[in-house]
């Protein structure tokens, strides 16, 4: 439920500039999405605010980005703090495959070092699974490996992981490019239920997904190859689909490439 | 480490080859769906395969219905070809004698390379069992270091090489595993790669050279150390004196052994945890997980068989090794002693093989080649422990 700037975010690794320069204001309680063309950064953009970006050898960033006025990337933040609060879900799922589902959705809650009575944990699994959708599903088969589940499931499971902890941002990195058309609708649907208690950024190559479930979108672009890639425009999901003041936008939103 | 990988080797084999080889046969007869039908008349004889590799095989019987369900199961594909026009057929008839001979002749190859190694595995098994035989069932006179009875000789060498290796492996399991993790996930990349480089050399030194080195550098640099801690520690009766005067106690030993199977233990854990999926690691980095969390929620499990192997495999170098041992450590004839200061000590199995076997003649040598197998028979229990442990818990990703 939390504010998240960015202000004049640059991204490097070693030498090439991933991202140049991108300021965005994300509302509490809302769905930003980012979209562009391949390659524009938007992804590294992501992973720069959680602090995953830097665990790249050589990786850089610099910029500020605060949460709820506190500063995330400065030497007074521990990137394990700023992860605690900020949950990260992948393109491709990544349930702990030596963890059964409970294990799994427990892990970070385990992570705080708090100690769960058996009673409590089971509450948080249970308020988490079905908070993602997944209860019905796994209710059974809570102590069965993770691993077991279909893809959509995982992704789910990884949503469960995420949101356990409840942290104050929930950042999306393509969450649903590797699932069927079935998976995706459940995991949109999802999405615009946790927008009541997170704050969601979604990268998505899918502008009909960023139309559908998004309340801001950002789209980035980069001029060509080897280019940072930088923030083009920046509104609501409405005005930016139907109405994009940049000739950029409105090439990309038609098709024109990307 | 030789004697070891001669076992580890073959058990392999010998245990997979009869179902590597009906799935070979299988895979290579359903290959071609043309082939299939055509074959199915005159089989051995049209494909050219001896009568014995089936044989060879556990299920010789479920090539043939395994054969016809999985051309049933790819009708589309044998009814194109049935239907496909004569030249298309001639063409890829045209196409096979070339290709089937390439076939026959590296499965002739693999195959007799497959059995060699399971015939010498088994004259060796043989060998050591009918020369051994006579030490155990004839009279317990004339036996090696005038040993009242054969048990007598035995128990304690196998206690000193369990001892000695399980010393080394306490010490050399957690360091190389330290390194790979180290080297892989903490390093920067130059010095990890650097790091990986000169433990591989420390694999390449001769076990000759980590005696001499032993006996030379290292037990005269722990002596003095060792008489402090007996002075000192006394009272942990694993450390009671009187220390060693030399330094050349099962201690020096074990850690000398430690330092020659660190590079087993460094280099396949460093392989396993290289193949940790990038993903799983950014997921529990991305949950809130410091360094060491993310090594222990993600790494280690995922990690754990190869990790496991590679211990196992070091403890089989530890138990065969002869000559760094003989070299270090002058052992107490029949002595079993947990004592790891003093310098009575107790030999280990192979040391005492290599340092017997040259004046031994008549039952001696009989003696000497019956603690062979029982140290054999020691190595292939903890490679069918590994593998039990091996099998990994939970799916793979």
């Amino acid at each position: 439920m939390s504010h998240l700037q960015l202000d004049r975010v640059s991204a490097y690794y070693g030498a090439f500039q991933a991202v140049a320069d991108v300021s965005l204001n994300i509302e509490p309680c809302s769905i930003t999405a980012l979209i562009g063309p391949s390659g524009c950064g938007k992804s590294t953009l992501l992973r720069t605010i959680n602090r995953l970006h830097e665990t790249i050898p050589g990786a850089r960033v610099t910029g500020d980005v605060r949460l709820n006025g506190q500063d995330v990337l400065g030497p007074g933040s521990d990137p394990v703090e700023v992860r605690s609060r900020v949950g990260m879900v992948f393109q491709r799922a990544n349930p702990f495959p030596t963890m059964s589902i409970s294990e799994n959705v427990l892990a970070g809650v385990k992570l705080r070092g708090r100690r769960l009575a058996p009673k409590q944990a089971e509450q948080v699994v249970e308020r988490s699974l079905k908070a993602a959708n997944l209860w019905q599903e796994t209710k059974d088969r809570l102590k069965k490996s993770g691993a077991g589940l279909s893809g959509g499931q995982q992704q789910r499971l990884c949503i469960a992981r995420a949101i356990a902890v409840q942290p104050e941002v929930l950042l999306m990195d393509e969450p649903c490019s590797a699932l069927d058309p079935a998976s995706t609708a459940a995991i949109e649907e999802l999405m615009v239920t946790l927008k009541s208690d997170y704050t969601v950024v979604v990268v998505t190559h899918n502008l009909a997904q960023a139309a559908r479930v998004s309340d801001q979108t950002a789209f980035m672009s980069v001029d060509r190859a080897g280019q940072p890639g930088r923030l083009i425009e920046h509104g609501s999901t409405v005005s930016l689909f139907n109405a994009p003041t940049q000739t950029a936008t409105c090439d990309y939103i038609a098709g024109k490439f990307g | 480490m030789t004697a070891f990988a001669d076992q580890l080797l073959p058990v392999e084999l010998e245990e997979r080859a009869p179902d590597d080889l009906s799935q070979l046969l299988t895979a290579d007869r359903v290959a071609d769906p043309v082939d299939a039908s055509r074959a199915a008349d005159a089989q051995p004889a049209a494909r050219g395969v001896p009568p014995k590799p089936a044989e060879q095989s556990e299920q010789p019987v479920q090539l043939g219905p395994s054969t016809q369900s999985d051309r049933a199961a790819r009708p589309d594909r044998s009814d194109s070809a049935a239907r496909a026009d004569q030249p298309v057929q001639r063409s890829a008839r045209a196409g096979r004698p070339g290709r089937n001979l390439g076939d026959i002749g590296w499965r002739g190859l693999t195959l007799a390379a497959a059995v060699t190694t399971v015939l010498a595995l088994g004259s060796v098994m043989a060998f050591l069992a009918l020369e051994g035989a006579p030490a155990v069932a004839g009279d317990a006179t004339d036996l090696p270091a005038q040993a009242p009875d054969i048990w007598a000789l035995t128990w304690p060498l196998l206690f000193g090489s369990a001892w000695v290796s399980g010393l080394a492996l306490a010490v050399a399991a957690p360091v190389g595993v330290g390194i790979a993790l180290f080297s892989v996930l903490i390093a920067r990349r130059r010095l990890g790669g650097w790091l990986g480089a000169s433990i591989d050399i420390l694999a390449a030194v001769p076990s000759v050279v980590y005696g001499l080195w032993g006996l030379t550098v290292l037990a005269p640099l722990v002596a003095p150390a060792y008489a402090w801690v007996a002075d000192r520690l006394g009272w942990i009766p694993f450390l009671a004196g009187p220390a060693s005067a030399t330094g050349r106690t099962v201690l020096t030993a074990a850690m000398v052994l430690a330092v020659m199977v660190l590079p087993l233990v460094a280099s396949l854990s460093r392989e396993v945890i290289r193949l940790v999926p990038s993903n799983l690691i950014e997921g529990a980095l991305a949950l809130g997980a410091t360094r060491w969390e993310m090594i222990r929620l993600v790494v280690l499990p995922q990690a754990r068989s190869g990790i496991t192997a590679g211990v196992m495999l070091a403890l089989g170098r530890a138990l065969g090794e002869t000559m760094a041992v003989a070299m270090v450590l002058s052992p107490t004839p029949f002595l079993i002693s947990f004592h790891l200061l003093r310098s009575e000590n107790p030999g280990t199995v192979a040391s005492f093989i290599a340092q017997n076997f040259p004046e031994a003649h008549g039952l001696e040598t009989n003696a000497l080649i019956w603690l062979g197998l029982v140290l054999f028979a020691l190595t292939f229990l903890i490679n069918s422990l590994a593998r039990t442990l091996v099998r990994p818990k939970g799916g793979t990703t």
